[in-house]
């Protein structure tokens, strides 16, 4: 994983519009065929405050973010103090010639020259980036035309003369800031964020209806639902509440629509009845989790991986239930999808568990082929049934078959007590009992499907790093350091983590002299599962819940090894 | 017309006198005479005595949480406007627990029936206030009498301007069938507050003391008018007004969505061909 790399990271106050100059140069970037990878910073503030919009870039495998910064682009004075500690030691800051770059090596424009009017100095500060980069103007040129294409020709000749001034500008500055190598990735790809690809996932694998109360991270997953709503002719409502929204979620699934709820934390703390109906009820319904830092409303905008114990037992009562935490924007895609298909299935509640980090992390994917994707359970909507139709009849495997309100004679009764075979309410011991072991059964059936972890590194490797969800890039990239180093270490990654299949995974982690575990919380919750489902303890941990998302310094840092 | 038969006999665990037994003696009646067939009949219910209805007759059924029928009701209507959707629950699990869905509901029109049997206490917990349990009323959990004013949903939804609010009695069975038909054959989301006596809990609010009061709207009562409705509403003591209060047709949230006039959402096939555009769109 050598990688001829820069980051640059673009700081300022919320409304400075460094959104706006990080996407479009995430884009330019991606569209000239190099990697990209995006970590957003932001304060939970519309106005004011620190954000910033860091890009990693450059050829070859690109999956972690780094603190050591390349190109520092400051929108305000703030951005230099506080991050000139990070600057690596060729890095330079770009800045307004206003503003005093504290003894860093800088770029001063002239932002008042080269923008006529304060709104062009997006496109003036991209230009420059750009240019000391060495994308290619053509590309850019596009971009700018794309962009603005809908608000008018003069806004877009106007954006386009600005790009050329900076540009020209920057010609003299070249020698600054050595450009990128030349793009060795393919140019036609996608630009897109963690939660992009789980609505495109979801919107693959049919879905009909999704409800939502907004909660950052989560808004994005529904926002681009609605974006899509007509064309895909699903329904996106904004529920009054978490607590309507799952219920809605239920009622909408009982009458056959693929639905997908998406939330965060504090909205999934108030589903967790809802969960536990869907539980007894058998309904086929996939959640989405993001999760952010707590308790209650904890850091709002900011990352960790502390909610896999509450998406784990989340309801009241026991009932099986499948937990999906994609690692990479690809991930994304392809988990939501299967989710879909499992929910269909086994007739359960399964969970998407992402995070703020992947959430609003930009890569460049291939375009999804949608054509090799295996197809999706669909309900059954025929008109054979009749009135002596048992909605939970005992089965084998746990599953009955579930048939839908008004398609036949057969009455669908959906239950939240605890009911007999036809949907009633009972006090039966006995039917309790094989109703209880009826949906617990299903279990078994989740568990033969259970995608095995994947593993980066030699074969025999004395040290794995364990981590789950979007914490694998990270340790990837810690593990290739230490390898350039010599050591022997491999990474394990899960991108499920309920239910587990030991018989997977195991054999590795007995066989290597150092476990480490890698998560985003603070008390090790992914590490303690494998404990209790295994018996085996991981020899260390690291562990990250300041609300940042897992760099390989700080991996590395905290192993007590030296960077690399 | 169907037979009555064909929405079954079922013994329930309601205790004998309930109004309950009228309510859904009634709804039967009007299934039977709006010549609805079973299979065509969504019931969701939340949770409580009268949220025990879909145990007792035949029609799909959904059974969700206490408070919670409303949204899942509504959800219902939207994945398979095909179906007729008739809510049913307590006033305790309609206006307690669900008060804010109650509100957006009226806000939102789907369209749908909701029975609230409102007998002004909670039953299956045995006997705590509920939100329309009246002023003064002593109750165990409330033995100081109940200081909080109590809730009008009929007030409340005409204020809202909600899509159609009625108001019945259990003890007048043909006036709530009635009632009931209007309601179902409303475009939108329809309110039926259903006075239902609780023989065991409340001893304030009998048969006796609702047959006394309750009366029929006249003929030409104006249920469009909504300053006449907003009044008639707050006529609760000695007199209380039964039937149609006010009406506001108004668009439903389901006929908004011109894709619903195709059919059941779960019959619309996946179209990868335009989702490969929408993906064209990140290139
Ligand atoms: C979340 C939740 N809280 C409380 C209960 C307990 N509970 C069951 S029924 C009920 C009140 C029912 O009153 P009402 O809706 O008026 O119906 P009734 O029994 O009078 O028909 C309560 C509080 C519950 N099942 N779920
Ligand atoms: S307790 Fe009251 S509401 Fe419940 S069944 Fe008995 S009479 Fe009806």
């Amino acid at each position: 994983m050598e990688t001829k790399d820069k980051h640059i990271v673009i700081g300022g106050e919320a409304g400075q519009g460094l959104v706006t100059i990080g996407q479009m140069l995430t884009k330019a970037l991606a569209r000239s065929g190099y990697e990209v990878l995006v970590a957003q910073h932001y304060m939970s503030r519309v106005r004011g405050g620190h954000n910033t919009y860091r890009i990693r870039t450059g050829n070859g495998e690109i999956v972690s973010p780094v603190d050591g910064i390349d190109i520092l682009v400051a929108l305000d004075q703030e951005t230099v103090s506080r991050h000139k500690a990070n600057m690596t030691e060729s890095g330079i800051v770009i800045l307004d010639e206003t503003l005093d770059p504290e003894g860093l090596k800088a770029v001063r424009v002239p932002f008042k020259e080269l923008a006529p009017r304060p709104i062009y100095q997006n496109i003036a500060g991209l230009a420059v980036v750009a240019e000391l980069l060495g994308i290619g103007q053509e590309v850019l040129q596009k971009l700018i035309r794309n962009t603005f294409r809908r608000k008018g020709d003069e806004v877009v000749t106007q954006n386009l003369t600005v790009l050329d001034e900076a540009c020209r500008w920057t010609e003299a500055h070249k020698s600054s800031c050595t450009p990128l190598p030349p793009a060795e990735g393919d140019s036609g790809r996608m630009v897109i964020h963690g939660n992009e690809a789980i609505a495109l996932g979801a919107l693959a694998a049919g879905v009909k209806c999704c409800f939502f109360y907004p909660m950052t991270p989560a808004t994005s997953v529904a926002q681009n639902l609605i974006t899509y709503a007509e064309r895909m002719q699903l329904i996106v409502e904004q529920a009054e509440d978490e607590v309507a929204a799952l219920n809605m979620g239920l009622g909408s699934v009982y009458a056959g629509a693929k639905t997908l709820v998406p939330t965060s934390g504090g909205g999934f703390a108030l589903m967790t009845e809802a969960v536990s109906l869907a539980g007894v009820m058998e309904s086929p319904i996939v959640i989405v989790l993001a999760q952010r830092p707590g308790p209650a409303t904890g850091l709002p905008t900011r990352t960790e991986q502390a909610d896999l114990n509450l998406a784990l037992y989340a309801g009241h009562g026991e009932f099986p239930r499948a937990i999906y935490a994609p690692a990479t924007v690809e991930d994304c895609f392809e988990l939501t999808y299967r989710s879909f298909d499992v929910t269909e299935r086994f007739q359960t509640p399964v969970f998407v568990l992402t995070d703020q980090y992947l959430a609003d992390s930009y890569r460049a994917v291939h375009k999804f082929d949608l054509a090799a994707l295996a197809p999706v359970a669909e309900p059954d909507t025929g008109n054979e049934g009749d009135r002596s139709y048992k909605r939970y009849a005992f089965t084998e495997d746990g599953v009955s078959p579930r048939k839908l309100p008004g398609f036949s004679e057969a009455l669908v009764l959906a239950d939240c007590h605890e009911h007999t075979e036809d949907g009633h309410i009972t006090e039966s011991m006995d039917v309790r009992v094989a109703m209880n072991d009826k949906r617990m059964r299903k279990e078994q059936g989740m568990r033969a499907e259970t995608l095995a972890p994947r593993y980066f590194g030699d074969e025999g490797a004395s040290r794995i790093l364990v981590c789950w969800g979007s914490t694998e890039g990270p340790a990837r990239e810690a593990a290739a350091r230490m390898r350039r180093k010599g050591a022997r270490v491999g990474v394990l990654s899960f991108t499920q983590v309920w239910p587990l299949a030991p018989e997977s995974f195991m054999p590795l982690l007995e066989n290597a002299e150092e476990v480490i575990g890698i998560e985003g919380n603070a008390t090790a919750q992914f590490m303690k599962l494998i404990r209790q489902e295994t018996g085996f303890k991981v020899h260390r941990t690291v562990l990250r819940y300041d609300g940042r998302p897992f760099t390989p310094r700080y991996i590395l840092q905290n192993l007590g090894e030296e960077e690399g | 017309m169907i037979d009555i038969k064909e929405y079954g006999e079922y013994t329930t665990s309601w205790c004998p006198g309930c109004g309950n037994h009228d309510v859904l003696k009634a709804l039967k009646q009007t299934l039977s005479e709006l010549n609805l067939a079973p299979r065509d009949v969504a019931h969701v219910s939340g949770i409580g005595q009268a949220a025990k209805a879909p145990h007792y007759i035949s029609l799909n059924g959904f059974n969700g949480l206490h408070g919670r029928g409303l949204p899942s009701a509504q959800a219902v209507k939207l994945a398979n406007p095909a179906l007729t959707v008739i809510a049913e629950s307590g006033d305790g699990c309609n206006y307690g627990e669900g008060g804010n869905h109650f509100l957006a509901a009226i806000r939102r029109n789907v369209d749908l029936t909701l029975l609230a049997h409102d007998n002004q206490i909670y039953g299956l917990t045995k006997g705590q206030a509920s939100p329309t349990t009246m002023e003064g009323h002593v109750t165990k959990s409330q033995p100081g009498g109940v200081y909080n004013s109590p809730f009008n949903p009929v007030a409340v939804a005409i204020g809202m301007k909600c899509s159609f609010v009625a108001r019945a009695f259990s003890g007048n069975v043909p006036h709530l069938v009635s009632v009931m038909k209007q309601a179902i054959r409303h475009k939108g989301f329809a309110l039926v507050d259903i006075f239902s006596p609780c023989i065991s809990f409340n001893k304030v609010n009998t048969f006796g003391w609702y047959k006394q009061r309750c009366y029929e709207l006249p003929a030409d009562y104006d249920p469009t008018d909504w300053h006449g409705a907003m009044e008639k509403a707050q006529e609760f003591g000695e007199r209380i007004p039964i039937g149609v209060l006010y009406k506001n047709p108004r668009p439903t949230l389901d006929s908004r969505y011109d894709f619903l006039q195709k059919g059941p959402l779960c019959k619309q096939p996946v179209d990868h061909g335009t989702l490969d555009t929408i993906m064209d769109g990140y290139l």
